[in-house]
């Protein structure tokens, strides 16, 4: 292995401009005689708008354009789009609500767009707003979950709220192995609704070319091209030609960055209407109130055992929250990325799982870090632990002795998991955690008034997203291959294009890493393009930790071409027949001879074409490859969490925290280590910290740091994480993908602690102080403190 | 309109402000220095912290024309010479950094934190002194860890000096 090549811990090339200040995101752009646009947004849940007077506010300082739902209607502007279909037990299609960018007679959440407001500077758009005067009747807000199917209508389309009533696996079958079972363990759960919070608020700014119809967008995207797409296939904004979307430095997504929202839309829009750049930027509140939010479900969940401790089924009724709207890819998240994974890495002979997603008069909710997985390894861990207590095993030794085995293995949920070593990584997880000195360590919390608890969580996912065949036959819209083009310059210099698209995931280092590793060049000589759709032709985008597995493989296979154009030019050039041309090293050599020629030789040689027959060997070096993969990938491995909870306060203190992951082959370790903890803390946040709350009316009250709380480095531990190897063997590079494992291991492994601590199950997410201080009165491991 | 004068990273700079200009808007619209970060409205996230008269500031929290004659120094005046701040060079060193939004200000207030506490800070003292900026990517482990050997040679870079 060389230093920078396959497998080394590069420091990162992108690191020199964001630690000293060069990075350049969205709102860093000022255009030339940009316009700032506000948006007017709906203080109430949920209200039909009678009337909209913008009159006053046309007359304001500064003000350039008011706009409402009448325009965009009148402009012929779509709505926005749900771009995955699913289809409710019965067979009728989701019922789906319209969405359009600028509210049209109704709002349906408090943030709802009701007006733009495009002024000569925000101070300017924010007074003119002021003067807009809106009549709205108020409706009964609907924001409880459980209950949202008997609340008042909030589409048309969807009488009774339910976008629908989707089901999973073999019912029958599920329901003979529990009325057969030894034991059932039955758990009803809340999976809290969180909001993601990258720290880059989202941010676009619009700008039109008369003189050439075209409109640029710069904007906060994860996915520039499906933006384009959705902008100009379904939106209508511009044909793809004329349209062009740049997503330069993104300051964190965690998905909320890959939906196409109005605020875009409209900046996109508004710029060719008023043929002047208009930039908006969201401040913390506007990000809490319409980026879509996450997670959200109300769960009930069994698992059924055989006398030997044996799982022989699951089953699982959830309800979804989905929001006002449904948000581009809502639908699936709950679906299709949730019950497919409740197999965990556990072998259960049947599982049947049905989910019924509702509207409610909330923020749309939608993918954030592991979407439905971290939601069904929550139910899967939570089950398991509990299970092993009620029938008196060892909850690491209950989940040995469930783990699927031998492989490949087909769950009866869909996934065919390809490879992988539960056991091993239990076994590295259990020593490095040091399990057997647990009971010392409980005692000696004990001694000091605290509680001390161990959870484990041994979770798997599905990502490497995915096959464009298989997504397509589940009701995605989309495939989901990824792009990638190697351009080869005279001097042998390269430059990738990649389709994917990195907003903190490292990219520039580790993809610069496999050109380098394959084509014996330094890595200073290559250079990552991406989040431009004018230089990369067209690419699915970051999310679901596909970047390594498909977007890296995309670069392989292209790769793959270069070296055998190359090896043609070679052969031409050092009088040798291409068969005989080895490439080792960066270094052409005619087999068993020490004739040789170097990368950066070959590619000039490819380009002045003096060696060859230009009609027979095209000039030049560059190629361009898809990937599409063949199965999802299944990163697994297994998070131990120790924590003491301090009865008088509530306040729990995470003492160590083991993760042992399996993501195939790693490419840069020190990025996969930080992709771990940003994901943990993300998990910790959602256990302990973080819950979106909203009044009965529909008032998000946790709408800015002062009321959401995020996790700070004081809450949390550092973190020993180790990683075991099976390489997965559906992409060239062995590649799992590890960008959400932390997040969808951790929250089950909180709670399992918390309740070893407790010694009891009644507590919810997130297990806040106040939560933890009322959950330890019922608690019978209190120390006996008071009797000393 | 106030006109406002200030020494930002080593140069005079002045402009015409709104009164109601914060710190941060005259550092990223006038001054065009976009490194400072805006990340929340109510002085939580820490991403626009920058050094005022050698001591670190949110500057979202200050108005510019209570700055004036002020010494600032920002994101962009931190590396001298073309040399990193060891601070900076720390964060790179540990990967403490992903999208590089709160960085800024999060190596802004370390070396603030070092600063203060001292050339041997601990790991609690760092997390506790990082309360006041947050980040969503690194978890903070790697973060930690670049703050402590940002320290460690911010001590060594000091130590020539000490002994002049």
């Amino acid at each position: 292995m060389s230093a920078t090549g396959l497998g080394a811990s590069v420091k990162r090339k992108e690191d020199i401009r964001f630690i000293t200040g060069k990075g350049r995101y969205v709102d860093d752009l000022n255009r030339p005689g940009q316009a700032f646009a506000y948006f007017l947004r709906s203080p109430h849940a949920h209200a039909t708008i009678e009337k909209i007077d913008t009159s006053e506010a046309m007359k304001s300082p500064g003000v350039a354009a008011v706009f409402t739902g009448d325009d965009i209607a009148a402009d012929k502007v779509g709505g926005l789009i749900c771009g995955w279909m699913i289809h409710s037990k019965d067979g009728s299609p989701m019922k789906a609500g319209a969405h359009p960018a600028l509210a049209q007679g109704k709002v349906r959440y408090v943030g709802d767009h009701v007006a733009v407001v495009i002024a000569d500077t925000l101070a300017q758009a924010r007074d003119a707003a002021e003067k807009i005067d809106v009549q709205y009747t108020e409706l009964p807000a609907v924001t409880d979950l459980a209950t949202a199917t008997k609340g008042t209508t909030i589409h048309d389309a969807a009488p009774d709220n339910t976008v629908y009533n989707w089901q999973l696996g073999d019912k029958a079958a599920t329901d003979a192995a529990f009325a057969s079972a030894a034991h059932v363990t039955k758990l009803d759960l809340v999976n809290n609704r969180l909001i993601p919070n990258a720290m880059e608020p989202r941010a676009a700014v619009g700008e039109y070319d008369s003189g050439t119809d075209t409109i640029t967008l710069y904007t906060t995207s994860q996915n520039p091209h499906v933006a384009r797409l959705v902008l100009s296939a379904f939106i209508g904004l511009a044909p793809e030609n004329k349209l062009r979307v740049i997503a330069p430095d993104v300051g964190g997504g965690f998905g909320s960055k890959i939906f196409i929202y109005a605020e875009e839309t409209i900046c996109a829009w508004a710029a060719k209407k008023i043929d002047r750049p208009v930039k908006w930027t969201a401040d913390r509140t506007e990000s809490f109130l319409s980026d879509a939010h996450g997670r959200d479900h109300v769960t009930h969940a069994e698992l059924a055992t055989d006398a030997n401790g044996k799982a022989t089924a699951m089953r699982v009724h959830t309800i979804a929250n989905l929001g006002a709207y449904l948000s581009t890819f809502a639908s699936s998240v709950p679906t299709y990325l949730y019950a497919p994974l409740l197999s965990g890495q556990y072998a259960i002979p049947a599982i049947y799982c049905e989910v019924d997603g509702v509207y409610t008069t909330t923020a749309p909710v939608d993918a954030y870090r592991g979407a439905g997985r971290p939601e069904a390894t929550f139910v899967v861990e939570r089950l398991m632990e509990i299970a092993a207590r009620e029938i008196g095993r060892d909850p690491a030794e209950f989940r040995r002795m469930n783990f699927v085995t031998s492989f490949p293995h087909q769950t009866p949920v869909i996934m065919a998991y390809d490879v992988g070593d539960y056991p091993a990584a239990l076994d590295k997880a259990l020593q490095l955690a040091d399990y057997k000195g647990l009971p010392a360590r409980k005692a000696a919390s004990a001694a000091k008034g605290k509680l001390r608890g161990l959870g484990f969580s041994a979770y798997i996912e599905a990502c490497g997203i995915a096959p464009s065949a298989a997504v397509g036959s589940l009701g995605a819209g989309v495939g989901l291959w990824e792009s990638a083009e190697v351009r080869v310059n005279p001097i042998g210099t390269v430059e990738v294009l990649t389709g994917s698209h990195s907003h903190g995931q490292g990219h520039e280092t580790t993809f610069a890493q496999l050109v380098s590793d394959r084509l014996g060049i330094p890595l200073d000589n290559v250079t990552i393009v991406h989040g431009d759709t004018d230089k990369v032709q067209m690419g699915m985008g970051t999310y679901g930790s596909r970047s390594g597995a498909v977007g890296m493989s995309a670069i392989s296979k292209a790769l793959d071409k270069i070296e055998a154009k190359a090896k043609k030019v070679a052969g031409h050039v050092l009088e040798a027949a291409e068969g005989d041309i080895e490439f080792k090293d960066g270094k052409f050599t005619v087999r068993g001879t020490d004739k040789s020629i170097d990368f950066g030789s070959v590619a000039l040689q490819a380009y002045i074409a003096h060696k060859f027959n230009g009609q027979e060997l095209e000039p030049g070096l560059k190629e361009g490859a898809f990937w599409d993969p063949t199965n999802f990938t299944f990163p697994s491995g297994v998070h131990v969490c120790e924590l003491e909870i301090d009865p008088a306060t509530g306040v729990v203190t995470i003492d160590r925290w083991t993760a042992v992951d399996d993501f195939g082959k790693l490419i840069n370790p020190m990025i996969v280590e930080g992709q771990v903890h940003g994901g943990i803390a993300q998990g910790v946040g959602q256990a302990l910290l973080e819950g979106a709350r909203y009044t009965d009316d529909g008032q998000l009250v946790t709408a800015s740091y002062m009321d959401y709380c995020m996790p700070r480095a004081d809450d949390l531990p550092s973190y020993t994480v180790e990683t075991v190897e099976t390489p997965c063997p559906s992409n060239p590079l062995g590649i799992k993908g590890c960008g959400e494992a932390g997040a969808i291991a951790s929250p089950p492994a909180v709670i399992n602690a918390i309740t070893d601590a407790l010694g009891h199950e009644d507590i919810a997410m997130p297990a806040t102080p106040q939560a933890v201080w009322r959950a330890a009165q019922k608690s019978k491991n209190l120390p006996k403190m008071a009797a000393e | 309109m106030v006109q406002v004068t200030m020494t930002v990273n080593g140069r005079q700079a002045s402009a015409d402000v709104d009164p109601r200009t914060l710190l941060v808007q005259f550092l990223r619209e006038n001054l065009r220095l976009t490194g400072t970060h805006v990340g929340c409205d109510t002085s939580q996230c820490g991403a626009c912290v920058v050094h005022v008269n050698g001591e670190a500031i949110k500057s979202c929290t200050a108005l510019a024309v209570s700055l004036d004659g002020a010494t600032v120094t920002t994101i962009e005046g931190l590396a001298q010479h073309g040399k990193l701040h060891p601070m900076q060079q720390a964060f790179q060193d540990n990967h403490g950094l992903q999208c590089g939004f709160c960085t800024p200000g999060m190596i802004m207030a370390s070396i603030d934190l070092v600063n203060r506490e001292g050339f041997n800070v601990d790991e609690a003292t760092i997390r506790h002194g990082l309360e006041g900026n947050i980040c969503r990517c690194t978890g903070y482990h790697n973060i930690v860890k670049a703050v402590s050997q940002g320290a460690r040679e911010m001590a060594a870079a000091a130590a020539p000096k000490a002994a002049e």
